[in-house]
């Protein structure tokens, strides 16, 4: 009945991947963000120390006599003393002709002269942070371009760099961390309602068709709309079929109780054999007609009533002794004996008319199944809920189909030759359910059948 | 026979070039095959002791002990990086920039407080002060100067005692003698003044710390100005004679230091030397350890001890020095 609908990926699966999959990007791109400005701000660092190493030398040079003099201060090379001990190496250029300093250290030229600023260089096989300035030196006669370049190399900063990148690494992990706890809370709150809502559909009755009235969150509206759209014209194509069957069932019944009595008028005047026995026949089958469109109709009623149930205090062993009573003369034709055990009273707050109709279509079926000259025991008991158990000594339920037994129209295998419509245990199923309860069917060890209305 | 005499003509010069040491000897362990090359600026009767119990712990293994000038040292090394399996030398200006140079291989398994070594590479291992030394004699019924001022008036006062009688380096040839000049004028003007009343009494200037407690000892000089203290505390002999004076007013303190060279061919036994002498220093015992060891109260700024980093090779630089020398000679040398 239920088809396999075709599962198309999950909402909770593509909210998480799109959730955490942006978290994970965010939280890259905080981390290579942080971690590159730190870089630039390290690497500034260095760079105004080399500036102010450059500047100092700079600044001591002169021109005596047309040579040129430089008492570099202690503090120019003082200053670049890192946790790491970086190297340092120095330059001094006049005019392109190294003074002093390391040979060959020389900032990439960029077009014939060298660039003041700053350059990163390989020299003696290691990277250098390169700062140049230079000044024009005026003597007595003549003047000259002194260039002073210092490096040094990055230890120290490559290890400010791997602390600054693992605290960044810590920051990306955590801000993570974060986004994933509450992409997972994020997406179980909008799943949970969604699951709300199946929850509350699952749990409906069979018959409770009525509108969703709970408040549901706004893009949930267009969904519970059209359910509850749905669910109205069900349940008003459902109530035309009813009405439309309780009609016809009485349309039927009155014209075959006429056609019936017509018959017994002509079968006391006929006298042939082979008349009377088609007479019989006809009356038989009119009977059965008849019985089924009670049928219907007592079940229209009780698909009716079970929506609004008319509960009233009664008495359940009252209410079976006097269906006993009323089904004796049923009974006795049938050379069947009707008994009724159990407690004297059994208080109960229930539509007596649905159970009424429940239990006779129930003493109803046993006696159509029970043998001539057996007994239907009809037990009430109290414990642990209010039950009723008719059972017969006749063939038993078909093991098989056991649980298939009380849909509508359904009849056991073994029911050939017996009149029936297969109404009789829907209709005393339909009153359990709507009083709460249920139908158990059961087969007596010794043989027969039992039905137990358990309300 | 012509030709083998001219060969011999022409190849003995340069033998004799090839082994201008100052001191060479071979320490020959148990069973040595192999032979640790150790270039040292220390005397080898100092670091006789030393080696010979390296030896003994070390089976297998010679130490040839090559000593030079500090000044020597960097220039055959710098000629020939890969000969030398350590290099130990009093001059950290001139092992620093070595090591800044690349020249220095890094050993990072030693842990050696910051402040006694460079780039994991360049390792100190003893605190010696550069110290005033004096023959007793000539200060008889005098007060021993004190400080650098005291020492200045003590010259002032009694010229015709100390005329020819006064020794320091030769900042020129002896890189400690220059780098303990160059601290001393970073750290007063004291030192210029010091200099130029020295000067006029005609100072002695020698090659070594040696040379100069010889002469102090002799009487052929009275004061000794920036001597190695620890060279005149370890002769037994001259301690009735000399007195040993740390300047009061600033010390100037140097710390011994050793790599082993990049380039070196027995380096893993180089390093086991460095780290030996760390152990060594830090027992203390002076039997076998006859230099000072490291002041491990280091890092009080009172104690001004040269500290290694990049700014010791600011005096090293050409113009640096050449305007250093000039003044030092304009002060030293008067009238000569």
């Amino acid at each position: 009945m239920v088809e396999a609908v075709p599962v198309s990926g999950s909402l909770r699966g593509r909210l998480m991947i799109t959730l955490i999959g942006g978290a994970a990007v965010l939280a890259l791109l905080l981390f290579l963000a942080l971690r590159s400005y730190a870089a630039q701000v390290a690497q500034e660092g260095q760079d105004s120390i080399l500036r102010a190493s450059v500047a100092s030398i700079l600044d001591a040079a002169v021109l005596r006599r047309g040579q040129v003099e430089i008492d570099i201060p202690y503090a120019s090379f003082s200053m670049l003393s890192t946790a790491s001990d970086d190297r340092v190496f120095y330059a001094v250029h006049q005019d392109q002709t190294l003074v002093s300093g390391y040979e060959g250290l020389l900032p990439a030229a960029d077009g014939g002269a060298a660039q003041d600023g700053f350059q990163t260089i390989d020299f003696l096989n290691t990277s250098l942070r390169l700062a140049t300035a230079s000044r024009m030196l005026v003597g007595e006669s003549d003047r000259t371009r002194i260039t002073v370049s210092v490096g040094q190399t990055q230890d120290a900063l490559a290890g400010t760099l791997n602390r600054i990148s693992r605290n960044a690494a810590y920051f990306g992990a955590g801000f993570f961390a974060l986004a994933v706890v509450l992409s997972l809370w994020a997406t179980s709150a909008t799943i949970g309602q969604l699951k709300r809502l199946t929850t509350s559909v699952a749990r409906r009755g069979p018959q409770d068709l009525s509108p969703f009235a709970k408040p549901v969150p706004s893009e949930m509206l267009p969904l519970v709309r059209s359910l509850n759209s749905l669910m109205g014209r069900l349940d008003q194509s459902l109530n035309q079929s009813e009405d439309f069957i309780a009609e016809a069932a009485h349309r039927v019944r009155t014209p075959l109780a006429t056609v019936r009595s017509y018959a017994e008028a002509t079968l006391q005047r006929v006298n042939r054999g082979e008349n009377r026995e088609a007479l019989r026949s006809m009356i038989r089958a009119i009977d059965e007609s008849s019985r089924a469109a009670g049928q219907l109709l007592d079940h229209a009623m009780i698909t009716f009533r079970a929506d609004h149930l008319d509960k009233q205090d009664i008495d359940l062993v009252e209410l079976v002794q006097d269906l006993v009573l009323r089904l004796t003369p049923v009974a006795d034709m049938r050379d069947v004996d009707l008994r009724v055990h159990g407690a004297a009273q059994l208080p109960y707050s229930g539509d007596p008319i649905l159970l009424q109709n429940a239990v006779r279509n129930v003493i109803d079926n046993a006696l159509k199944y029970a043998p001539t000259e057996s007994a239907v025991d009809i037990s009430l008991s109290d414990e642990p809920l209010p039950q009723i158990q008719i059972c017969d000594q006749g063939p038993g339920f078909p093991p098989a189909e056991m649980d298939t037994l009380a849909s509508r129209f359904k009849r056991g295998n073994n029911a050939e030759g017996i009149i029936g419509s297969g109404l009789g245990l829907t209709i005393a199923q339909d009153v359990a359910v709507a009083h709460g309860g249920t139908l158990t069917l059961t087969n007596r060890v010794e043989g027969g059948a039992c039905v137990s209305l358990q309300l | 026979m012509r030709i083998l005499a001219a060969l011999a003509l022409w190849i003995w010069p340069l033998l004799a070039t090839a082994q201008e040491w100052e001191d060479q000897q071979r320490f020959e362990g148990t069973e040595a095959t192999r032979t640790l090359r150790v270039l040292s600026s220390t005397d080898t009767s100092f670091f006789a002791p030393i080696i010979q119990r390296f030896l003994r712990e070390q089976s297998g293994w010679a130490i040839e002990y090559f000593v030079h000038s500090t000044a020597e040292i960097d220039t055959r090394f710098r000629g020939n990086p890969t000969e030398y399996d350590l290099v130990i030398s009093s001059a950290m200006d001139l092992q620093l920039k070595l090591a800044n140079d690349g020249f220095a291989a890094q050993i990072n398994d030693i842990d050696h407080p910051d402040w006694a070594q460079w780039r994991q590479s360049l390792f100190a291992f003893t605190t010696e002060p550069a110290a005033i030394v004096i023959n007793r004699a000539a200060f008889a019924r005098q007060d021993i100067p004190q400080t650098r001022q005291d020492l200045i008036r003590a010259l002032r006062a009694r010229p015709e005692v100390f005329r020819g009688r006064l020794g320091t380096y030769d900042v020129r040839q002896s890189a400690l003698g220059y780098l303990f000049a160059t601290q001393d004028a970073r750290a007063s003007e004291t030192f210029w003044r010091l200099m130029e009343v020295m000067g006029g009494l005609d100072i002695r200037l020698y090659c070594c710390s040696g040379e100069m407690i010889d002469d102090l000892y002799t009487g052929k000089i009275a004061v000794a100005y920036n001597v190695l203290g620890s060279y005149a505390l370890a002769r037994r002999d001259t301690h009735d004679a000399l007195e040993i004076i740390l300047p009061s007013d600033f010390p100037t303190t140097m710390m011994r230091t050793a790599f082993v060279p990049s380039g070196a061919s027995n380096a893993q036994m180089g390093a086991e030397f460095i780290r030996y002498l760390i152990a060594l220093q830090s027992m203390a015992a002076p039997e076998d350890f006859p230099l000072p060891p490291l002041n491990l109260e280091q890092g009080s700024i009172a104690q001004s001890t040269i500290a290694l980093e990049p700014a010791l090779m600011t005096y090293l630089d050409r113009l640096k020095r050449r305007t250093f020398l000039k003044e030092w000679e304009s002060a030293i040398i008067q009238d000569r």
